[in-house]
């Protein structure tokens, strides 16, 4: 704010400045809500506070229909992101080392899992694996789930190797490497921030899923997300803020790593190479 | 750079998937809430004790669609549901449910009569009363048309998002007396009628799926009054909502069975676990536990003078209360279930 | 090109091959490579997710129920003039064919539930029928002794009923999902009024995505020109905020707005306490639950792409515009937002695309109307098993999707997406 601001633009810049402040509120109150009522002691999703209580903890982490939720969590979601970083990976390498016909069309397929709307994907999946007998297995689900974070993947690896310097591979080459040496000695490490943010994007993509579990999941396989789906729908319990404050805390350490890869990425793409 | 080639490794994954489904432990698929709480105490645990055999248990909300792919797909991992009437019949008719071997469960004399049939053995007996909250209503209702009377009790009303018992309730609310429900519901005016009539409270409505969620309704005071399952009202009395009241006249009352599903893997212990959950002990334990009636003639003497006078199977409930029309439902209900959603839709 | 060749000798390499050749030759093997690489992933997809939904697709006209179950009476009603009652053939056949089919009691439960669809009460009359046959004695006319025992096989309508069931792929649910039916002449008519409501579905599903879509570009703009403008420390800081939300669960945030909004909840006490409402608002489990909710969980995807395209606009053009007269403005409106509008456009369309697939908020903020066309096809799914209808409404909601993701593709391209 310049000192030579006449009176409507100091408005002006006070009023926007509220405003986006406003917006930035909406953003961000919800999820500060729920945390205290985590720790309450009553046994109804309100406030005010009656009193301060762990016991919702305490019911997360020991009630098997909870426990049994994370676990499953903790089983799909890694499965999940393995094999849509994996394949997805060596998809953006194959896209970006040379042009072939219909490319931007294969793109945009490979991509509309992210589009295509999730309901479709979780009734077309579930009538297409139920006659094989496939749904309520733990490997279907996480398939499904890898197939939605694939565009993720995608899009990030394809974004930092466009970045990319090809000589370097050429160089590794020419010195005598094999593609494969080359590729996990010289290009993996090289677009490694962006393959690790595609797979967190993966990895929140599976967490955070519920649609696709409520179709394919059985009860063995119901997920943190799915059980909450339940508990919001039908009893709705302070548990339910105890699980979503842990999601929380979890969501900020992964989008802190994001960030600082983001700002590693950077450094990669601005630094001279010695 | 060929060795990078993944398709006999995916290949290799999803061919394994069948696998996980090898053959295990017995598992119960039940409604869920206060209801799979009393089931848990009464059955559950006492089952696993007895038998020493593990229980796979969890819930649905009566979705016959995940019942239907598992029989076709040859592929059921559930073994024993709780199913509500039309459904069994349905299910039974169109071979979801086993057919059961009753020497296996018991003598079929010690059952109410609705409790026995080929594909299920009812369990409980249960009831979809009007319910209210004292502490926010001024008055007492005394019946449905008390509840569609919005000038005189103001507030919000609850109702089942579902065509069955609503439609019963609209009738009744409009006159139709409870023995003539289902002969007027029979014909096209009489559900027109009862649409008609759920036009009149329609913007009072908000609508409940799961049957935990009346009690929370009425104590929150989102809504006054409420369609609700009377085992819940009765549980959350307990709980302390001492001003959760219930109407009994023109409550709509059903038995709630276990059926096994077609190709179940676990065929003998599931005629275990629903001659276990048969005995009057048993029973006797569910019905202290929540408020809905024991099917084993041998449990109702059981019960002490207090409980009983609170399920729907005590004389007094019994008086104007309305059974359901089993056999109107199974030819009628996909229909009208698909009109009603497409009424509330709108 | 053409010169080269013709006025100097092709070169050669070490083997005696044409360069050119060699160089097409290794292009070549190096796009074979890298489609090598890009297979596996599409091997995957295709079994995960591509193959299910062109199963949903054919599903979606796909009519196995009834031809199977009644051919004889299907071969022979194709002799039938459509006007009058069909001849004694025709009842002799269905006469048989339903004995026949009480040999697999789920097939003819299957027919008859699909019968019913048609005309409701369809399904009793063809069970009630199966339990009367075979007849006790064989009847000198299965016209009339059907007829004697329910009036309604005297109906054209249920033999137009069974005509139309007589192949088996059908448009009937793709119609239905269109409010559309085909009436007993064979036309195409307008669908029952208790029965026509998808058209009014989609619309729904269409505005309450406009809505959101504006409302976010209204909020979404202004933050994202301040986080554009603001010094790189400041802005990162403000950036975790919106991108927080974007991160967190989007349970936890239903949960949290319902905490917010129920009628006894935060927003609502607050209002009460300072004196502004008597009585509770009504904002949750109805249109402003849904609006706010999704607004919520929608507006980081309209930042973003807004945001990554204004980094780009350097600020001295609107110092240019200002100093040399240009009101601010009009400067603004003139010279910053038509470069924007890139960013503006994918928001936009990536948000509404996303919206019109949504099922989670309104399913748990919503009221039954309030519901989008993918509550139906859950519902047709799980709740009445009318897998047809599912599959029909699912369709036309991916016809919609895959238009406005091929104008997105037109506008700003699939690879230059961005993420956070």
């Amino acid at each position: 704010m310049p000192v030579y601001a006449t009176l409507i633009e100091r408005i002006w810049f006070y009023a926007f400045r509220v405003l986006c402040g406003a917006v930035l509120l909406f953003l961000i109150l919800p999820i500060l809500v729920i945390i205290p009522l985590s720790f309450n002691e009553g046994s109804l999703l309100v406030y005010p506070l009656t009193g301060f209580s762990l016991q919702w903890y305490r019911e997360f982490f020991l009630a098997p229909e909870w426990t049994m939720a994370l676990k499953n969590s903790i089983i799909v979601a890694p499965g999940a992101t393995v094999i849509a970083m994996t394949l997805g990976t060596l998809a953006s390498i194959g896209l970006t080392r040379a042009d072939f016909p219909f490319k931007s069309t294969l793109m945009s397929i490979l991509i509309s899992p992210m589009v295509v709307p999730i309901v479709i994907v979780g009734v077309s999946s579930y009538l297409f694996f139920a006659p094989l007998g496939w749904t309520n297995s733990y490997l279907t689900l996480i398939a499904v789930h890898a197939a939605l974070g694939v565009p993720f993947v995608i899009i990030t690896v394809s974004a930092t190797l466009q970045g990319y310097n090809k000589n370097l591979s050429r160089a590794a080459a020419s010195l005598g490497a094999d593609p494969i040496t080359t590729f996990f000695k010289v290009t993996l490490p090289l677009i490694a921030s962006g393959v690790t943010s595609g797979g967190l994007f993966a990895f929140a993509t599976s967490f955070d899923e519920v649609v696709v579990t409520l179709f394919l999941a059985g009860p063995e396989q119901t997920t943190l997300p799915r059980q909450m789906f339940g508990g919001i729908r039908e009893n709705i319990s302070p548990a339910i803020a105890a699980a979503a404050t842990i999601l929380i805390v979890f969501s900020v350490v992964m989008l802190l790593t994001l960030e600082y890869l983001r700002g590693k990425a950077e450094k990669l793409r601005t630094s001279v190479p010695e | 750079m060929k060795r990078f080639d993944m398709k006999p490794l995916v290949a290799a994954l999803i061919c394994l998937s069948p696998l996980s489904a090898f053959a295990k432990d017995l598992t119960v698929i039940s409604f869920g809430g206060a209801n799979k709480d009393a089931q848990v105490k009464a059955f559950y645990e006492p089952y696993k004790k007895t038998t020493g055999n593990k229980l796979i248990t969890s819930e649905y909300n009566g979705e016959m669609a995940k019942i239907k792919a598992m029989v076709k797909a040859r592929n059921v991992d559930w073994d024993v549901v709780e199913v509500e009437t039309p459904e069994l019949i349905r299910g039974c008719e169109e071979g979801l449910f086993e057919k059961l071997d009753w020497s296996k469960i018991g003598n079929k004399k010690d059952f109410v009569p609705a409790a026995v049939s080929n594909c299920g053995v009812g369990f409980f007996v249960w009831s979809t009363a009007l319910a209210y909250n004292s502490a926010k209503l001024k008055g007492t209702p005394t019946g449905w048309k008390d509840f569609w009377d919005v000038k005189k009790f103001p507030g919000k009303r609850g109702l089942r998002k579902g065509a069955k018992y609503t439609l019963e309730f609209a009738l009744m609310a409009d006159g139709v007396k409870p023995g003539d429900v289902y002969k007027v519901l029979a014909t096209k005016a009489g559900v027109d009628r009862a649409f008609k009539k759920l036009d009149q409270l329609k913007p009072h409505i908000q609508w409940w799926e799961a049957g935990a969620q009346p009690p929370q309704f009425l104590a929150s005071g989102d809504v006054v009054m409420s369609s609700a399952y009377n085992g819940r009202i009765a549980n959350a009395q307990k709980d302390g909502n001492k001003s959760l009241k219930i109407v009994w006249t023109g409550n709509i009352y059903d038995v709630d069975s276990w059926a096994i599903v077609k190709g179940s893997k676990n065929k003998d212990a599931a005629h275990k676990f629903i001659a276990f959950t048969s005995k009057p002990e048993n029973q006797k334990v569910y019905s202290q536990n929540i408020a809905y009636g024991p099917t084993n003639t041998k449990a109702i003497g059981m019960l002490d003078a207090k409980v009983a006078s609170q399920l729907p199977t005590a004389p007094a409930n019994l008086k104007d209360a309305l059974a359901i029309n089993v056999q109107f439902w199974v030819d009628n209900g996909e229909e009208l279930e698909q009109r009603f959603n497409a009424w509330a839709a709108k | 090109m053409t010169d080269t060749t013709l006025s100097a000798p092709p070169l050669l390499t070490v083997d005696g091959t044409p360069l050119k050749t060699r160089l097409r030759h290794i292009e070549r093997l190096n796009q074979f490579k890298s489609l090598l690489l890009i297979l596996p992933l599409i091997a995957f997809l295709v079994l995960t997710f591509l193959a299910p939904i062109a199963a949903m697709l054919v599903r979606s006209v796909d009519n196995p129920e009834v031809a199977p179950v009644l051919p004889k009476t299907v071969a022979a009603i194709q002799q039938w003039n459509k006007k009058s009652l069909p001849g004694e053939e025709a009842y002799a056949a269905l006469a048989s064919d339903l004995t026949a089919a009480k040999e697999d009691p789920s097939q003819l439960a299957e027919a008859a539930k699909r019968l019913n669809m048609e005309i409701p009460g369809f399904r009793s009359l063809v069970q009630k029928t199966a339990r009367n046959l075979p007849m006790e004695t064989e009847p000198e006319s299965y016209k009339t002794a059907l007829v004697e025992l329910d009036e309604r096989w005297g109906d054209p309508a249920y033999w137009h009923a069974i005509e139309r069931n007589a192949s088996t792929s059908t448009p009937f649910y793709l119609l239905s999902s269109l409010d559309m039916s085909v009436n007993d002449e064979g036309e195409i008519a307008k669908a029952e009024p208790d029965k026509a409501i998808y058209l009014e579905v989609f619309a729904r599903t269409f505005w309450i995505s406009a809505v959101v879509t504006v409302v976010c570009l209204f909020l979404g703009f202004p933050l994202a020109y301040l986080l554009a403008t603001l010094p790189t420390r400041q802005s990162n800081l403000l950036m975790i905020l919106v991108l927080l939300p974007f991160w967190t669960s989007v349970l936890v945030r239903v949960a949290a707005w319902i905490v917010l909004l129920q009628s006894g909840g935060l927003i609502n006490g607050a209002l009460e306490t300072v004196g502004l409402i008597d009585e509770p608002l009504e904002l949750v489990f109805n249109r402003t639950g849904v609006y706010i909710s999704m607004v919520h969980i929608l507006l980081p995807y309209m930042i973003l792409p807004i945001y990554s395209v204004m980094k780009g606009i350097s600020p001295s053009y609107m110092r240019a515009a200002i100093s040399l007269g240009c009101h601010p403005i009009r400067s603004f409106w003139k010279v910053y937002f038509p470069q924007c509008i890139a960013g503006v456009a994918a928001g936009a369309l990536l948000v509404f695309i996303l919206c019109i697939g949504y099922y989670i908020t309104p399913a748990l903020l919503g009221g039954p109307k309030d519901q989008m066309v993918s509550y139906f096809v859950a519902f047709y799914t799980n709740t009445t098993i009318n897998w047809g209808m599912a599959t029909a409404l699912g369709a036309l909601l991916l016809l919609a999707t895959v238009v406005l993701y091929a104008i997105y593709n037109r506008l700003v391209g699939a690879n230059n997406l961005k993420l956070g």
